[in-house]
């Protein structure tokens, strides 16, 4: 074998390698798929059944209540399918998410920015202590939590969850944007104020869209962490700001566990992030990189 | 155009102290070229003239009046940064038009646009205009940069070393177009560099920088000529000047290390320059040692051929001399040379203060 045949093969051995992790890892998304387009009984039929007739019913489910089954006539009663909050729920996710991460990402360039080009006095305990928000975990602060938002009337507002996530994604904003701006040559600042620009003139015309691939970054990782968000929304909620992660756990219900609810439910989850992802991926990898490599 | 005058500037980062006591002035329409070791604190001195660093003491002129305190745009400066710092969301234009555009200038886009012509034609990159940045080569990215300081006629240009990323030969054409600029434009121009021969090359006059204490200010070949101290004399030309400890013993001057003597009758600096230490450094720039003639020997240490001449080392008991020979000269190592000091060029050092004696 010479030196060409020898990196073929080893290629190809990678490429093995590949597609067993991509198996591996898509295994779920393909459980969570199939449950949802399965029957109840074929969900649990063992072994499982690997061709089935795909069925859209656990969607319907998770839009209408009381469709499943019920639909048509009952003892001559017309059944007809109800909305269920679901959509209510999924707009209460999109309304928090973004707005929440828009307001983090400004707010963490802002911050970024001064805690990488000003004198702050106390700059490292200050970024420690905004990390160190994130070391708890966010059952420990839960109860106190609650607590603060009954008495503030913050308890099932959609201004309350928001208020919650713009702090919880803050901290990794700040830290993420903090390294951006350390990347930003200050000349590029100093370039402007000889020029004849103000520190705030230079800050927004030339730093700002320098800073525009590490806010597209820290944007997606903040809406990726708030919209899977479960245990705030489920603790700090009731019935109207609660958004759709933890209403699809809700459905664990009394008369046992839907899993081709669940499934349905989580799938149509993941589905906007996934495209989200896709979409400005590009940024993400950039983002990841950014400040690795030396230019 | 104009004239900057620094008074005594002091300027201290933390414990570091960064500038100790600079006195510079640049007259109007000069060249001066500011030059140092890397940590002498040029840039800081550029830097305080542009306003982006403030002195802890003493006091910054432009034009006669005091800018301590004065906001950087408003001090009319232009910077070259030694990276260029162009901004890579903009096209090369709209680099050269941004400081046009500041709200301070307040000029209309057809003037923009005629200024940005003329400058793009002075520095051939009217081909250009539409690219951005990270499609240019270093040199052209560098022409922008200094385009950039230009369209707005500023008081003075400031330099950071604009032409230590270029390689060798587009640096070498750099200059000679930055010097004709220069005259052509008239303007004052206030330029560092760690680079002794860009600084002998396109310096009026010459600010020697080491420590954050002005060594020694002069045009470049007195500088090179007569340099105030050892540091001096050491950092500006290469080969580096040969330095040799020296011994006034009655009529003679011994260098132990050379093992040879020299008559002082022989040597012109004696006769007219009195108060002599017994002991001094004496200095000679290679290409003031001959070989091939005289009655005292070396033998060839090491011959570096560099093209248009040749360094030849020459080992004299302990010492080794860095010699310039011509091309021509043909020199085996390990061969006993004769070698002539010529005699008129010694310039001596107190070895205690390390200043220039005479």
């Amino acid at each position: 074998m010479n030196e060409f045949q020898r990196r073929q093969v080893k290629n190809r051995i990678i490429v093995v390698i590949l597609v067993g992790m991509l198996c591996v890892y898509l295994f779920p998304i393909y459980w969570m798929f199939s449950t949802a387009t399965k029957t109840k009984l074929d969900a649990f039929s063992l072994p499982p059944k690997w061709v089935w007739r795909p069925q859209i019913e656990n969607f319907r489910n998770v839009f209408y209540v009381g469709a499943g089954g019920a639909l048509g006539r009952v003892k001559g009663i017309e059944v007809k399918p109800k909305p269920s909050a679901f959509l209510r729920q999924l707009g209460n996710s999109i309304i928090v998410s973004f707005v929440s991460t828009l307001l983090a990402t400004f707010l963490g360039a802002l911050s970024g920015y001064v805690f990488s080009r000003m004198r702050v006095r106390g700059k490292d305990d200050l970024l420690f202590v905004i990390l160190s928000s994130r070391m708890l975990p966010p059952v420990v602060i839960a109860i106190p939590l609650v607590m603060m938002y009954r008495a503030l009337g913050l308890f099932d507002t959609l201004f309350g969850l928001i208020i919650m996530y713009t702090v919880f994604n803050l901290a990794f904003a700040v830290w993420m944007m903090r390294s951006f701006v350390d990347d930003i040559p200050i000349e590029y600042e100093e370039a402007a104020l000889v020029d004849g620009y103000s520190r705030f003139q230079a800050f927004f015309k030339f730093i700002f869209p320098e800073m525009r691939v590490g806010m597209v970054a820290t944007a997606i990782f903040s809406l990726i962490m708030t919209w899977n968000e479960f245990t705030f929304s489920l603790l700090l909620t009731g019935e109207r700001a609660r958004t759709a992660v933890p209403s699809i756990a809700h459905s664990l219900g009394t008369a046992g566990v839907n899993w081709g609810h669940i499934a349905a439910g989580s799938f149509l989850m993941v589905l906007p992030v996934v495209v989200f992802t896709f979409l400005l991926g590009g940024n993400l990898i950039r983002g990841f990189t950014f400040g690795a490599i030396k230019e | 155009m104009a004239e900057i005058v620094l008074e005594n500037v002091v300027k201290n980062f933390g414990k570091v102290r960064a500038l100790r006591g600079v006195t510079v002035e640049v007259k109007d329409g000069e060249f001066l070229v500011l030059l140092g070791p890397t940590g002498a604190g040029k840039t800081t001195t550029l830097r305080i003239v542009s306003g982006l660093e403030e002195p802890d003491e003493g006091k910054v002129y432009i034009d006669g009046q005091l800018m301590n305190g004065v906001a950087p745009r408003d001090r009319n400066c232009a910077f070259v940064f030694q990276n260029y710092i162009l901004y890579p969301h903009m096209t090369v234009y709209d680099n050269l038009a941004f400081p046009l555009r500041s709200k301070l200038w307040r000029v209309e886009e057809d003037e923009i646009r005629r200024r940005i012509e003329r400058v793009a034609r002075v520095l051939k990159i009217e081909h250009l205009l539409r690219r951005k940045p990270d499609k240019l080569s270093g040199g052209e990215q560098q022409r922008v940069a200094l385009g950039r300081a230009m369209v707005r006629n500023p008081r003075v240009f400031l330099m950071d070393e604009p032409l230590s990323n270029l390689d060798a030969k587009l640096r070498e054409e750099m200059r000679v177009e930055l010097k004709s600029l220069q005259k052509n434009l008239q303007a004052t121009f206030f330029f560092v560099t760690h680079d002794h021969v860009e600084a002998m090359t396109l310096g009026d006059r010459v600010v020697v920088l080491n420590q954050g204490s002005v060594m020694q200010v002069g045009a470049p070949e007195v500088v090179y000529s007569r340099p105030a101290n050892l540091f001096v004399a050491r950092f500006v030309g290469t080969p580096e000047i040969n330095l040799i400890p020296a011994e006034v013993m009655g009529e003679t001057l011994r260098c132990k290390t050379m093992g040879t003597t020299w008559k002082l009758s022989e040597i012109p600096f004696f006769q007219e320059v009195r108060n002599i230490p017994s002991r001094v450094f004496m200095g000679i720039r290679p290409e003031d040692i001959l070989l091939g003639q005289g009655d005292k020997f070396g033998e060839v240490y090491l011959v570096e051929d560099l093209g248009v001449d040749k360094v030849i080392r020459v080992k004299t008991d302990h010492t080794i001399l860095r010699v310039r020979a011509s091309q021509e000269a043909q020199f085996a190592v390990g061969e006993r040379v004769p070698y002539l000091f010529r005699t008129e060029k010694l310039i001596f050092f107190d070895p205690v203060t390390e200043k220039l004696l005479g």
